[in-house]
């Protein structure tokens, strides 16, 4: 249990997607004008990581990785699929995306409608697929722990898109200088906000 | 049907140049339409790192768009993101092989980002707004055009972050032994994350200060 806690606050704070990794950087570049709007899509990417990462899960367990294949019988123990991780990890996110916003225009339109846009847009958004290579690469143990890896990275995303879209709308009142108007000045406050999230660090979890 | 024979136009017609060089400076994937981002800082804190990856961008980039505009007139539209998806996602594993059977060290440092290259947004967007409309050899022009103009940005951080973090190039050594007798010290935050942040900023501001015309509105 404690193990698992561990994993959601190191993916949040530790292993921050955005600044540890700049994944996602597109839409977290394009979408943070507003604070409203990158709630919507924050909240939209909790839910697909959080889903779509136990998904793989299962299927690098049972499918991709070298033996896999053993409940299928003895002769497909030497069975290695992971080549095809790539296309069959974007094959699901994709059809995840699709599945979820179904779910959603059916069930609470409201929120499809906020959400809107957003939610075809992030079958592309690299947070995603690099929440799943990750899992893959770092071996975790049981679905649980895929699980809060993938609740957490979202959430982590989450706070960094909405840190930014806050300093944004503030820095409409400052004077930048012109050349750095815009993307410029954009990019050194998320390499600042880095160095702040850098000093957990140091926390041993 | 006219039978009037249109003149061809020769292959590396002004148009045609011009795919070429507009992504180097104005309408560079990294610095302008922000494509990319994601592997572009990820993998720069070296210089080889950053080659090794422009040039695997640079083929799946050709590659895909080249396919895409060869199907062009056979994709419905609708599922149209799927197959882009497909095509992209078969040369990445293409690349992904032969890194791995070749430059295995480099290929394992770069780890999951070059399947990343997949939800590079500089790869369909370029397939989308290019490649869906034009003929092959066009889309074969602007792909290498968009990935030097990408591979570019990648060398200069890269080899910032290497020179003045490890006090290296390629991993041999060029600042004088006698610099550190004296009390240089590498940066060592330039080879963490953030700083890659802040040399795109940096690079950005350089830029549009010598090109006017892309200043933003506040």
């Amino acid at each position: 249990m404690q193990e698992i806690f561990n994993i959601f606050i190191k993916s949040i704070f530790i292993d921050n997607m955005v600044f540890a990794y700049f994944l996602g950087m597109c839409s977290y570049l394009a979408v943070s004008k507003t604070v409203n709007t990158s709630v919507g899509l924050g909240l939209a990417v909790i839910f697909v990581l959080g889903i779509t990462v136990p998904v793989d899960y299962l299927l690098n367990e049972f499918v991709l990785k070298e033996g896999a294949m053993a409940w299928l019988g003895p002769e497909f123990v030497d069975v290695d699929l992971s080549f095809l991780s790539f296309i069959l990890f974007i094959a699901i996110i994709a059809s995840m995306v699709q599945l979820v916003e179904m779910i959603v225009e059916k069930f609470s339109p409201a929120l499809y409608a906020s959400l809107g846009i957003f939610l075809p847009l992030i079958a592309v958004n690299c947070a995603i697929l690099g929440g799943s290579l990750f899992m893959q690469e770092r071996e975790y143990q049981n679905i649980a722990e895929a699980t809060s890896f993938g609740l957490g990275s979202g959430v982590g995303w989450f706070l960094a898109i909405v840190g930014i879209a806050a300093i944004r709308e503030k820095i409409r009142y400052s004077n930048v200088p012109p050349a750095l108007r815009g993307l410029g000045i954009t990019f050194i406050i998320t390499g600042l906000m880095g160095i702040a999230f850098m000093s957990f660090l140091g926390i041993k979890l | 049907m006219s039978t009037e024979i249109k003149e061809r136009e020769p292959l590396f017609s002004p148009k045609n140049m011009k795919l070429l060089t507009t992504p180097l400076n104005l309408s560079n994937p990294i610095t302008v339409q922000v494509l990319g981002i994601c592997s572009a800082l990820a993998v720069t804190a070296k210089l080889m790192p950053a080659i090794v990856m422009s040039i695997s961008v640079l083929v799946v980039m050709a590659a895909s768009n080249v396919v895409i505009s060869l199907l062009r007139n056979g994709i419905p539209p609708r599922i149209r993101i799927i197959v882009q998806l497909v095509v992209i996602a078969t040369m990445v594993i293409l690349v992904d092989q032969v890194l791995k059977a070749f430059v295995y060290d480099v290929s394992k440092q770069l780890s999951v980002f070059v399947g990343l290259i997949i939800t590079n947004c500089i790869i369909m967007g370029r397939l989308e707004a290019f490649a869906m409309a034009n003929k092959p050899w066009p889309a074969f022009l602007d792909g290498i055009g968009n990935a030097m103009g990408y591979g570019i940005i990648l060398i200069i951080i890269a080899f910032f972050r290497e020179l003045l973090g490890s006090g290296t190039i390629f991993d041999f050594r060029v600042i004088p032994q006698g610099a550190y007798d004296f009390g240089y010290v590498n940066n060592g935050l330039m080879i963490l994350p953030p700083m890659a942040l802040i040399t795109v900023g940096v690079i950005i501001w350089i830029q549009r200060y010598y090109t006017r015309e892309l200043i933003e509105e506040n």
